[in-house]
């Protein structure tokens, strides 16, 4: 790492830099809705009001705070340091992605604009969009890929339920790239009256910011309730990388704690060699999509190219830029776990603790297992339960040769 | 002096104004795009504007993405756009040829060796639609050490201080997008472009083409009475991918070019 000491607290800079990343990769006319929306939350953003808003949606609608659990039996077995499953799985829809989709739906409400437009993978932010636009009577317009339609019908017919439309985009690889591509088109066009809820901590300035911002409170969370149980900071942190928002709002409020060794997991696919995944950070190189420069899978032209994971959160070629600052600073280490690794931490996981992860975080699972086996029986690790696996079990069914 | 400023200023002589043509190398397959160039001089273009494909158009309307993703389907890349210009500039040295792509393909060639490849093969100006100037500046320096234009576009969203910026970097012409939307978009506002050209005028002496919603001689004409050129683009691919024979496209485009450029000729009288 750096000798100077880094200050993590005041990134991104003023034009939305971390490093060399992050920044507005975007065509003219969204540069005066990027400005108000800037400058709309740095004025919120100290609003006492503001906050006690978000914080009682977090309170009485989200649940929060979501427990921090010693997984004894899981530690048993590992026998290494001792396992705490950040629970943001018991989150009101099942995941983290509620935190920042409440915090963005109270900007679109202070900002005056009805209508909501967000793009979904999985259908998860999907999912957590719809149910804060229902609870502010809000329209809601969701970008989903054709082909993720198909893989995740029970999603979209939850955000149908909730009142939103969902729309199948055709372009492209039908996926998460391209509904974010459609989803940017749509705001190009309708950007007097439309809010766009970006997903995950990307995109152009302020979105990487203002997800982190939002999604810092599982970190905050964490930190207290370890303080509390332990007495002391954990040694490890664990968090699946696609975009990296569950995993940048666990990191951030522990950046400037230098004994905490931090660890981003992506989607290593079938194998980093084998080129099927989903891991920028650990084979891909700095580039420019969606608004940001950041590190993305690409090809020798510059095209962004197809990615393979099991779980269609982590299916993205490109991810966080604080993410990719983080990487070159030497702060995180971002390593892979493969398809096969992480199925086998989600049974493991649900037979052990009886708690059945999103397939996402049980690639934090796995790789969590893997570091606390080699550390000491008083050490602790964080692992980000980022979501719940309920979602997943038509795609662990058929994966099985099962027909629910 | 650079042909496009070159050639503008002569039109500026004749009080005509200047059609600029949009097709995207490669579409529908590489072998076309060649004997489309040639076709489009031939009826009245005065500025080529040529898609490099992407695998992510942001900006780009439905008609637009479908020709990327046509051009991609055959491997074209920015390698083969800057062989194709080359290629174009051995028949025609006169008319001036704007690339225009996203950063990232331009990232990953290095802005430095893309510079040095575009200035030899005869490339003119590089419009980037996702590099606004704020992010423009290294690759700005590289172009214009090879005398390539940066082209920007403006918005009707632009404050006067983003159109104040637009106008320290751009080069060539500054490209006014007339709508709020993506290309190809049909809510064209006459008025309110009319409006906008003023604003800009007051800030920059480069002409302005004003694009995205162009689609027939009539918008031509229209949008050709306040600005100093008009850019036709969806209407072009979507005869590139009509499915038709390489001849009935050629003669397709030849018969749409001629008629716009004929309309736009009224506004010289």
């Amino acid at each position: 790492m750096n000798d100077t000491k880094v200050d993590f607290t005041n990134m991104p800079d003023e034009r939305g830099h971390f490093g060399q990343f992050g920044g507005r990769f975007v065509s003219e006319t969204l540069f005066y809705a990027l400005d108000e929306l800037q400058s709309m939350y740095n004025r919120l953003k100290k609003d006492p009001a503001f906050q006690a808003e978000i914080d009682h949606d977090l309170t009485h609608y989200v649940g929060r705070p979501s427990p921090l659990y010693l997984a004894e039996r899981w530690t048993e077995k590992t026998g290494g340091a001792r396992l705490f499953l950040k629970r943001e799985d018991l989150n009101h829809t099942g995941a983290h992605k509620v935190n920042n989709t409440i915090g963005q739906a109270l900007l679109a409400k202070y900002s005056g604009k009805k209508r909501v437009i967000a793009e979904t993978g999985a259908g998860q932010h999907g999912v957590a969009t719809a149910t804060v636009a229902a609870r502010l009577g809000l329209e809601c317009v969701v970008y989903m890929g054709s082909e993720d339609v198909k893989r995740q019908s029970l999603n979209v017919y939850r955000m149908k339920l909730l009142g939103a439309t969902v729309i199948p985009v055709e372009s492209g690889s039908k996926t998460l790239k391209d509904a974010m591509n459609e989803a940017m088109r749509d705001w190009v066009t309708n950007v007097d009256d439309t809010f766009y809820i970006i997903g995950t901590a990307a995109g152009p300035h302020p979105y990487p910011q203002l997800v982190r911002d939002f999604q810092c409170i599982i970190g905050r969370e964490a930190r207290s309730q370890c303080l509390e149980q332990t007495g002391r900071l954990p040694d490890a942190l664990v968090a699946c990388v696609g975009g990296g928002s569950n995993a940048i709002g666990l990191f951030h409020p522990f950046l400037d704690d230098a004994s905490v060794a931090m660890y981003g997991v992506e989607a290593g696919g079938l194998g980093l060699d084998t080129g099927q995944h989903a891991a920028p950070l650990s084979a891909g190189i700095p580039g420019v999509l969606h608004g940001n420069r950041t590190y993305l899978m690409e090809d020798e032209n510059g095209q962004i190219i197809d990615t393979h994971s099991v779980s269609a959160g982590l299916d993205y070629p490109g991810v966080g830029p604080e993410h990719s600052w983080l990487k070159d600073l030497g702060r995180v280490n971002y390593v892979a776990i493969t398809d096969d690794d992480a199925m086998a931490a989600f049974r493991s996981l649900t037979k052990v603790e009886g708690i059945m992860p999103a397939l996402e975080s049980a690639h934090a699972v796995a790789y969590a297992e893997k570091l606390a086996a080699k550390m000491d029986r008083d050490d602790i690790v964080i692992v980000n339960l980022s979501g719940r696996g309920d979602k997943d079990i038509l795609t662990v069914a058929k994966l099985d040769g099962i027909e629910v | 002096m650079n042909r496009i400023t070159e050639t503008i200023q002569a039109l500026k002589q004749q009080k005509r104004k200047a059609l600029i043509t949009y097709i995207v190398n490669g579409d529908p397959t590489p072998e076309i795009t060649l004997a489309a160039m040639h076709a489009l001089v031939s009826a009245g273009t005065d500025i080529l504007e040529i898609g490099v494909p992407f695998s992510d158009p942001m900006a780009e309307g439905p008609v637009i993405q479908r020709g990327h993703e046509r051009a991609l389907a055959h491997g074209t890349s920015l390698r083969s756009t800057l062989a194709l210009v080359k290629a174009f500039r051995e028949t025609d040295k006169a008319t001036p040829i704007v690339l225009m792509g996203y950063a990232n393909p331009v990232e990953r060639m290095g802005y430095g060796e893309f510079a040095q490849s575009a200035a030899e093969a005869g490339v003119d100006g590089l419009l980037t639609v996702d590099l606004p100037p704020e992010e423009a500046e290294d690759l700005h320096r590289c172009l214009r050490e090879r005398e390539l234009e940066s082209i920007f576009l403006l918005a009707p969203t632009s404050s006067e201080e983003r159109v104040k910026r637009v106008a320290e970097l751009a080069g060539g012409f500054i490209y006014y997008v007339s709508l709020k939307g993506v290309t190809g978009a049909s809510h064209l506002d006459i008025s309110s472009v009319r409006e906008k050209l003023s604003v800009i005028s007051r800030y920059s002496q480069l002409p302005v083409m004003v694009g995205f919603g162009i689609k027939d001689g009539l918008s031509a004409q229209a949008v050709g009475t306040y600005a100093d050129g008009v850019v036709v683009g969806s209407a072009l691919v979507e005869i590139m991918g009509s499915g038709h024979s390489q001849t009935q496209i050629l003669e397709g485009l030849s018969n749409k070019v001629a008629s716009i450029r004929t309309a736009l000729d009224q506004n010289s009288k």
